[in-house]
């Protein structure tokens, strides 16, 4: 079976700006796939092609097994989709929202009816489903476009900074609901460029900048794969030689913060075995030992090149 | 179910235009304008010293009521979505852009006959007779899917400023109803502006109606929907072909 999605060297040109340049990729059956990258990276345009939403001026998108550009209703009919800036009928309440999505997905009445008071109910609108969507806050609005997205049942999603902009609350209740949702089987494309988003939800990233891939990868390979070299974070319970510790093998850079040396290593694990038979030779004990990994913010600075290494 | 299937796709353009009657349509100011702007034509045109005889007035205002009706709001329905970023969700469900625009159509089809029938019965108060009910259904039904492909065709250009297209479809709409025979019968008109009328769907539409109450007509019958119906198959085919070409310039 195909995964997901299938990108080959997906272009978009706006003028004459390429937005998006040659990206290719692959999701993964069942996976959450992060897609991040800064502002005006091509996220959103990726997502739009992906989606059937804008056509691809080079390269084919594969969503469900179908070519996008051929064959896009067959996909739209299994996918949901939750853009970055949609809205609902806001002279519409939640219900006919709802209704009106269940009517464009082919649903029968009654199959639409259940879904939607079940997902009104888990997204915490029951209560005011008969209410003009006008009315409605901006996490709210942004619960019903996901309740929207979810209606028939998708096996894939795609969203596009689904949190973007939202109070706590409305934050926690989306991605509660997309880690239920995976774990029961549904594979999700996600866009943000939250780095403390896409480390705690997905299960793989692609980083984008400038309209062009630049890693893919599971986040935790992405963040140490990202620092050649470690930092190493140690205090002693009595003074130790600065220069001794400088002079070690392995250690490249040595600084003092209060009773804590931070140190930069090429190898962490020699850098521990000298570090201890150094105490020993100093008559010191170790009072911490700290190994910090490189946080995916750092990584993905250092991918997108927004910090110089 | 095949959702790409033509006939579930027409099931989801009707979909759409309850949407759009839904949130479009019945609409205070919409249903107001609708019904006052019949009433208004009769009252400019019997007020004024007119020399025409009824029927030809009638037929005249029920061609004006129907145009300018079905060709009012839809085109104004694209650029309102696409400030109100509800196309963008449109456009990512499983309907194709062709039956978007079907969509569009029926309700300002229905839109118009409603608002039409209004025209009709004022006519029918005032005592003009009704002699061919058959040729007046068929030519409003038909003519109500011509003009509203019109005001689709009117919303094709990617604009996402309402302002702009209603600008854009009076400079279109008002040219239209001038050259078509409505204030001049067409045995009156010279040469030229019988050249200008057969260009005009709107001329065999009003020719239609005026055989519907007084039995004659300038063209024969069959002429008048056969053109009536090339218009409308041409217009219909033309703004679906342009509109899968220009809505993704208006995410
Ligand atoms: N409809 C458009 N017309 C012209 N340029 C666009 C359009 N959409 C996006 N762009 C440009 O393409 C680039 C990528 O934008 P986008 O995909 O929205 O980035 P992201 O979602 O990562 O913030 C930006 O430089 C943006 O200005
Ligand atoms: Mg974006």
């Amino acid at each position: 079976m195909p995964d997901p999605i299938e990108a080959r060297d997906l272009t978009k040109v706006f003028g004459g700006t390429t937005a998006v340049d040659r990206v290719s990729f692959s999701v993964r059956q069942g996976e959450i796939f992060g897609f991040l990258g800064p502002n005006g990276a091509g996220k959103t345009t990726t997502t739009r092609m992906l989606t059937g939403v804008i056509p691809s001026d080079g390269g084919t998108a594969h969503v469900l097994g179908y070519d996008m550009r051929t064959d896009p209703v067959r996909a739209k009919q299994r996918f949901g989709v939750v853009p970055e800036t949609a809205n609902a009928y806001t002279d519409l309440s939640a219900w006919q929202n709802l209704m009106l999505m269940g009517e464009l997905y082919g649903l029968a009445r009654t199959r639409a009816e259940a879904r939607a008071a079940d997902l009104l109910g888990a997204l915490g609108l029951l209560e005011r489903k008969g209410q003009k969507v006008q009315a409605y806050s901006k996490g709210m609005k942004q619960r019903l476009i996901l309740a929207m997205a979810l209606l028939h049942e998708p096996e894939l999603l795609f969203l596009d900074e689904p949190t973007s902009g939202l109070d706590v609350q409305s934050t926690h209740l989306i991605l509660d609901l997309l880690r239920d949702l995976n774990r029961a089987g549904t594979t999700i494309f996600l866009t943000t460029h939250n780095m403390e988003e896409a480390n705690r939800l997905c299960d793989r990233v692609g980083i984008i900048r400038s309209g062009r891939i630049v890693a893919i990868d599971a986040p935790e390979k992405l963040k140490s794969a990202i620092e050649r070299v470690h930092r190493v974070e140690v205090s002693f319970d009595r003074e130790v030689s600065g220069d001794g510790l400088a002079a070690l093998e392995t250690v490249l850079l040595t600084a003092r913060e209060g009773d804590k040396w931070q140190l930069v290593v090429e190898d962490t694990d020699a850098a521990v075995r000298a570090l201890t038979a150094f105490a020993r030779g100093q008559g010191a004990a170790i009072v911490t030992l700290n190994t910090p990994a490189p946080s995916l913010d750092e990584a993905f600075l250092r991918l997108t090149g927004e910090a110089e290494p | 179910m095949n959702p790409a299937h033509p006939a579930e796709q027409v099931r989801r353009a009707w979909a759409i235009a309850k949407k759009d009657i839904r949130i479009y349509y019945l609409k205070g100011p919409v249903l107001i304008f609708g019904v006052f702007m019949p009433v208004f034509l009769f009252l400019a045109f019997l007020m004024g010293s007119r020399q025409l005889p009824l029927a030809f007035l009638v037929s005249g205002l029920v061609a004006m009521t129907l145009f300018f009706t079905a060709t009012a709001v839809s085109p104004a329905i694209f650029p309102w979505e696409g400030q109100a970023k509800t196309l963008e969700r449109l456009a990512a469900c499983p309907v194709t852009v062709e039956a978007i625009v079907l969509g569009d159509m029926i309700a300002s089809v229905l839109f118009g006959i409603a608002i039409t029938a209004v025209t009709i019965a004022i006519g029918l108060a005032l005592g003009l007779p009704l002699l061919h009910g058959v040729a007046l259904g068929a030519a409003v039904l038909l003519g109500a899917v011509c003009f509203s492909a019109i005001g689709m065709l009117l919303a094709v250009p990617p604009t996402n400023l309402p302002s702009n297209i209603m600008m854009f479809s009076s400079l279109i709409r008002f040219p239209l109803v001038f050259i078509s025979g409505i204030f001049v019968p067409l045995e009156q008109l010279p040469p030229w502006g019988l050249a200008l009328a057969v260009c005009s769907p709107l001329t065999y539409f009003a020719d239609l109606v005026r055989y519907a109450f007084t039995g004659i007509s300038y063209f024969p019958v069959e002429t008048d929907l056969a053109a009536l119906g090339i218009f409308t198959l041409g217009f219909t085919a033309v703004t679906m072909v342009l509109h899968r070409r220009t809505m993704p310039r208006r995410m």
